[in-house]
């Protein structure tokens, strides 16, 4: 076991920090902090982060950024609530799979500006996630609809639970969906580690050039990586729907660069070619503490962001400043 | 030698010549803007003849376009350098916000003494830029020394900058104490004031590229950065010279912003940011680098405020124009990037058949 890698790894400076900070919350609050209650809020919380941020590790990777994918979330949870509702089909499993089929067209529709038209990625989801709100807003609809006035069965999914735990007061559950991040987690990792894809996928993002060479075929690699990120998102926004109990239009959007920043935080490189799993479910749940407990420690709400911007900071120079490193003691290797 | 000076044919548009002086296939891209914004002008004239082309609807179209016109030139220059600046909005805000405080302690009282307000009005202006400055500074410092990409060093400076935001104002507005209106909203003659700081902008920074030892390196090192380097140009120093810059167009349109509404809050369009670098795509700047021309961005600004002003007038009755515009946007920006796709493949396959 090599330590000094492990140590420099940005997973495990993440975890460290994690760490370290959940310490702290514990020690000065430890009663608020430290409850089941707690512990399954801050759960709860990553689910949606959690399975954005999935999608966009694979984008990452593959040396691109999909700033498109709430508009793909809301749109697909919008457009589904309202077939379920005008059919009267009120069915829990139909609501995934009507999220899935129109997370994954309109993540298609990216693929093919990107994968045959070679646009650039951030250009192109800028310009979808424009055209994909815009027409949702304009030709759908942009009202609120409540889940429990319409529906039953979707509605009540919000009620359906992983765990419940008696405690001496009251009761503590972990929402159902959780379980789907720890599935979808694990289809990720098994996509990225043990498939041809994945290997696809990490080589399009190192060397682009090299891939091509290498036999990996680009166009169809990332026609998978977008339609597979607007189905994850597609799931993300039911489950979005499901947890919030609504379905608004206008909610989700601007939830992109939180989702970018918690991927990066766990080690992504956005100029591709490197990240995990693990690495952005800790960044995940870095993100959320920080945005669910900083209160606890007697630090107004209002400082959330700034902390959250020192972290991000932090966390892309840490990287930065290794490879800074390693290449100045390349150089004076290689000329000594 | 003949990579050096390859086809000097006049009539070959697709020839890589040098590249400052290659204006043939920009032009083209130019003219295609051109035509575009008038075609979409004549549309809407023809549409609402009796509101579209009026003195009233051309001055407010004037001034809605300057702040985002202003925010898009920043956004340019750092896309020229290969970058991209994400927290151009961000900055804004907080030189709105800071430039407001000073405003609101020196001149909060009625009966302030007009010497006071001119002081308090040079020095918020003064205290602005500075934030502007400072803010290009840390950006520029990130990417240019700590060498992290730029997307993600503005990304964590656009948090950071909202979170000092959010912390100084508890995210409430703050006032100007309508100290800088006639700044938004004022006119010289019948050219509103914005629009004249835009204009202006525009034309130094056009002449800074052109003209300016900056402006070619900084073309030079957008092309290819490791060409400049062994050319002896100083990629750092033209990185944070193109982040300061930056930060001070945007703390710019700040003060036009908090002169306009009058009031600075950290939150205040947020939708800027994409719109900005929406702008420079369809104006032709290259978001890899080294390429694009300030007149793009002008005319792209022109366009899209067109399209937005007319749709609203068009959908007059509908609710939903924001939506419908929001739409519009989308479909403008990959119509344009199709059009440069299939014109570029063009090129390529005329330069490759001449060969």
């Amino acid at each position: 076991m090599n330590w000094r890698a492990l140590f420099a790894r940005q997973e495990f400076i993440i975890l460290v920090i994690l760490i370290a900070l959940c310490s702290i919350i514990a020690i000065i609050n430890p009663t608020a902090f430290l409850s089941v209650q707690n512990l399954f809020r801050i759960l709860r919380a990553c689910i949606v982060l959690g399975i954005f941020a999935l999608g966009t590790l694979i984008v990452l990777i593959s040396g691109g950024i999909d700033v498109s994918f709430p508009a793909v979330a809301i749109t697909a949870l919008y457009i589904s609530t309202r077939i379920i509702v005008d059919t009267g089909i009120d069915s829990v499993p139909l609501a995934f799979l009507l999220g899935s089929l129109i997370g994954l067209a309109l993540g298609l529709v990216n693929g093919v500006f990107i994968g045959i038209f070679r646009l650039p990625t951030l250009i192109v989801t800028l310009g979808t996630l424009n055209l994909f709100r815009g027409a949702l807003l304009f030709f759908v609809g942009s009202e609120r609809i409540r889940l429990s006035e319409v529906t039953t069965n979707f509605a009540e999914a919000s009620r359906l639970n992983l765990v419940t735990v008696q405690l001496a007061r009251g009761e503590a559950s972990l929402h159902f969906t959780f379980a789907l991040l720890l599935v979808l987690a694990l289809v990720v990792w098994f996509i990225l580690s043990r498939t041809m894809l994945g290997r696809a996928i990490y080589a399009i993002g190192g060397d682009r050039e090299a891939a091509e060479r290498a036999g990996f075929n680009i166009v169809r690699t990332q026609f998978f990586i977008y339609g597979f990120v607007g189905l994850l998102a597609g799931i993300g926004g039911i489950v979005y729907g499901i947890l919030s109990r609504e379905a608004d239009p206008f909610s989700i959007v601007g939830a992109e660069l939180d989702v970018i920043a918690a991927v990066v935080l766990g080690g992504a490189l956005i100029t591709g070619g490197r990240g995990t799993v693990i690495g952005t479910l800790l960044g995940v749940l870095l993100i959320t503490v920080i945005s669910n407990n900083l209160v606890l420690l007697g630090i107004p709400t209002e400082w959330q962001r700034l902390v959250i911007g020192i972290l991000i900071i932090i966390g892309v120079g840490i990287p930065a400043l290794q490879a800074l490193r390693r290449r100045s003691t390349r150089l004076t290797h290689s000329s000594g | 030698m003949t990579t050096v000076q390859p086809h000097p044919t006049p009539t070959d548009s697709s020839a890589p010549r040098p590249r400052l002086d290659s204006l043939i296939p920009r032009d083209s891209s130019i003219l295609r803007l051109l035509v575009i914004t008038v075609v979409i002008f004549i549309a809407f004239t023809l549409a609402r003849p009796d509101t579209f082309p009026t003195m009233n609807n051309l001055e407010a179209m004037a001034r809605q376009m300057s702040e985002i016109g202003i925010l898009a030139i920043a956004v340019a220059l750092t896309m020229l350098s290969g970058g991209i600046d994400l927290s151009i909005n961000a900055t804004a805000n907080l030189t709105a916000i800071t430039a407001a405080t000073v405003l609101t302690a020196m001149t909060a009282a009625p009966d302030t003494a007009p010497g006071t307000i001119t002081l308090a009005i040079v020095l918020a202006i003064a205290a602005g830029v500075g934030v502007g400055f400072l803010c290009g500074l840390a950006n520029g410092f990130l990417v240019a020394y700590a060498k992290i990409p730029p997307i993600l060093a503005t990304l964590g400076t656009m948090t950071l900058f909202t979170g000092i935001g959010t912390v100084l104002t508890k995210g409430a507005a703050v006032f100007g104490q309508a100290r800088l209106s006639e700044l938004g909203n004022g006119g010289i003659g019948p050219l509103p004031i914005p629009l004249f700081i835009f204009l202006v902008a525009a034309v130094i920074i056009s002449f800074i590229l052109s003209r300016t030892k900056y402006g070619f390196d900084l073309y030079m090192m957008g092309t290819n950065p490791h060409a400049s380097r062994f050319s002896g140009i100083n990629n750092r120093s033209v990185l944070l010279r193109t982040y300061i810059l930056s930060g001070i167009l945007s703390a710019v349109a700040g003060i036009i912003i908090l002169g306009r509404i009058d009031a600075a809050r950290i939150d205040f369009g947020e939708s800027y940011v994409l719109l900005a670098i929406m702008i420079c795509v369809l104006g032709g700047i290259d978001p890899s680098g080294g390429f694009g021309r300030m007149t793009g961005v002008v005319l792209a600004v022109v366009a899209l405020q067109l399209l937005s002003t007319g749709l609203n007038q068009v959908l007059f009755e509908d609710s939903g124009a924001n939506f419908f515009r929001q739409f519009a946007w989308g479909v403008t920006l990959l119509l344009v990037l199709m059009l440069n796709y299939f014109s570029q493949r063009q090129r390529l396959k005329r330069a490759s058949t001449e060969k």
